[in-house]
């Protein structure tokens, strides 16, 4: 008995003890910076000082002047000033619209694999993935090639547009490219959960359906829909929830207007140094994480109870 | 089997290309001696000789790759180690540490790493980034070998324990080879998260150390500067992962499969 949980302590702990220094620590080091005030030059306050005389690092917090040092103000402000919980709702709004996007261009590519008989089905899942495999910063910068000025597409749209009558758009720096490659880089993990759902399906529910007289549309909409609503909830969590905290393709692709809330954090951290108001932020995006993970948990075991 | 419609499939087919397009004009472009990406002029090695000279981003390709391998052998071992645990025993703290690194979006780990490295008064660079990638990674891997030993055969380890063998030479007879293709695909898996990521790199690389996804963001972030190098590179390293994945596809086919 005491062997066994000598071995299980020296296989779980090492793991363990690094995401505890490397993880957890970190995490609460900022959900406690929050609370701080910024430091002069940026950064935090400090709450420790270098003794003049022997250079021994003294503790300035103590419990009657606690108040200098921590404060409720990072939360006012956010709540104060709404142009915070805008940019909450805009990247909302964003990550919301690409997972619908993300839904609908999945959704024949996922049905087309599950119907493939088993030697392409491997092919085709792993043409899915391929893409995925490639560096997301060049996935990112191929959209700044086709939507660029001068590029084939840009051109050929705006001739078109031109026909029409309309003045010729910039479609690189605008929201249209944002959710382009919001949807580009996050397509794969929208895929692969609904075609693991769609896979196990049985067809002689839709050949029952045909028979009793529905049409297509009707065969998708009351029976091959609610039976993958947990892969369409699945993929939903795995697309809405990195797409929410995005940062890199605003930067990139998104102009002064697409800005999202992870934009916002990196802003506060790298060029305001406004540590704690940061933290703010990251704190509230964590606990919309964690909310969501739950609903889409919750969702998609409702799901499997109807099933 | 009822056949599927062609309007599936020509919706499939377009969904396709919108997947491989982009990244099939990247590696076109780096072939176009012109150095605008808009109009193809003709064929090319130039961008690909510059690449040689250009002595910024071979030392981003070189830290890239220590930082890729450094990250991969040990988040395999830890990552390892801890999809056996979680396999093996009923644990709380440890899924819950391997698994929200995952969830949560990315920025998140990147600006508390960067607080915590700033507090400890660590100089960002190398050591950093390297840190907070196996930090990330140790999931993925855990993941695909708990799900590799899920899908065992327990019996078979049982056998070897009947048969005399103790635990730890069960471990290496039997499980270990049966979960090998898993900690392959594991490995594999840290080792292409590690040379992909920007957004944790971002946050805790320091003055010097980029790394080939940063330097290629701050030289595709300045809008107007043309940027042939960059076209060769990105082929290039689209050219290593394929690689990689043919390679692990000839070594340990079910690897790629576990997904």
């Amino acid at each position: 008995m005491k062997s066994k949980s000598l071995a299980k302590w020296l296989i779980s702990g090492p793991p363990l003890l690094y995401l505890l220094l490397f993880f957890a620590i970190p995490s609460l080091i900022m959900a406690f910076a929050a609370f701080r005030f910024p430091g002069d030059y940026g950064g935090l306050m400090p709450l420790t000082t270098a003794n003049p005389d022997t250079g021994a690092t003294e503790l300035l917090i103590n419990f009657g002047n606690w108040r200098d040092f921590l404060t409720l103000e990072n939360f006012q402000r956010f709540f104060d000033e709404p142009i915070y919980f805008e940019l909450f709702v805009k990247s909302f709004w964003y990550a919301g619209l690409t997972t619908v996007i993300c839904i609908v261009l999945a959704y024949p590519l996922a049905w087309l694999i599950a119907r493939s008989p088993r030697k392409t089905r491997d092919l085709l899942v792993l043409l899915v993935i391929l893409p995925f495999w490639s560096n997301f910063l060049i996935r990112v910068y191929a959209w700044m090639i086709i939507l660029g000025p001068q590029s084939y597409f840009s051109r050929a749209l705006n001739s078109v547009l031109a026909v029409f009558g309309v003045e010729p758009v910039s479609l690189l720096f605008s929201q249209f490219a944002v959710i382009v490659g919001l949807v580009y880089v996050h397509l794969p993990f929208m895929v692969l959960p609904l075609y693991a759902n769609l896979e196990k399906h049985d067809m002689a529910l839709l050949d029952a359906a045909q028979d009793l007289g529905a049409n297509a549309w009707q065969r998708f909409w009351k029976v091959t829909w609610p039976l993958s609503l947990p892969g369409v909830w699945a993929g939903t969590a795995l697309v809405f929830i990195p797409a929410l905290g995005m940062f890199a393709i605003p930067d990139l692709l998104g102009g002064t207007n697409s800005m999202m809330i992870g934009n916002l954090i990196k802003q506060q951290y790298l060029d305001s140094r406004d540590w704690p108001f940061g933290s703010v932020l990251s704190i509230m995006l964590t606990f919309t994480v964690l909310l969501l993970a739950a609903l889409a948990a919750w969702a998609g075991s409702r799901g499997k109870d109807k099933r | 089997m009822k056949k599927v419609s062609s309007w599936v499939w020509a919706a499939a087919i377009l969904v396709y290309a919108f997947l491989y397009l982009p990244l099939a004009i990247v590696v076109v472009f780096s072939f176009n001696d012109s150095a605008l990406n808009a109009e193809w002029v003709g064929f090319t090695f130039k961008w690909y000789q510059m690449l040689l000279h250009d002595d910024v981003m071979l030392e981003a390709a070189l830290h890239t790759l220590l930082i890729g391998l450094v990250t991969c052998v040990v988040s395999t071992v830890l990552g390892t180690l801890a999809g056996f645990a979680m396999y093996k025993w009923r644990l709380r703290l440890l899924p819950a540490l391997v698994l929200t690194p995952i969830a949560i979006p990315e920025i998140l780990m990147g600006v508390s790493l960067l607080i915590f490295f700033v507090m400890l008064n660590m100089t960002l660079g190398l050591v950093s980034i390297t840190l907070s990638h196996i930090a990330f990674c140790i999931g993925f891997v855990a993941i695909v070998v708990r799900s590799r030993l899920q899908g065992m055969d327990e019996s078979l380890v049982e056998a070897a324990r009947d048969l005399g063998a103790s635990p730890v030479t069960a471990f290496r007879a039997v499980t270990l080879p049966l979960i090998m293709p898993g900690i392959i695909a594991g490995a594999l898996m840290a080792f292409t998260l590690s040379i992909d990521d920007f957004v944790i790199s971002f946050f805790t690389a320091g003055v010097g150390s980029n790394t080939l996804p940063l330097e290629i963001y701050s030289r595709v972030k300045v809008p107007m500067k043309l940027n042939p190098e960059v076209n060769a590179i990105s082929s290039l390293l689209m050219l290593l992962t394929l690689s990689l994945i043919l390679i692990v596809s000839k070594v340990a086919p079910s690897a790629l499969r576990s997904e």
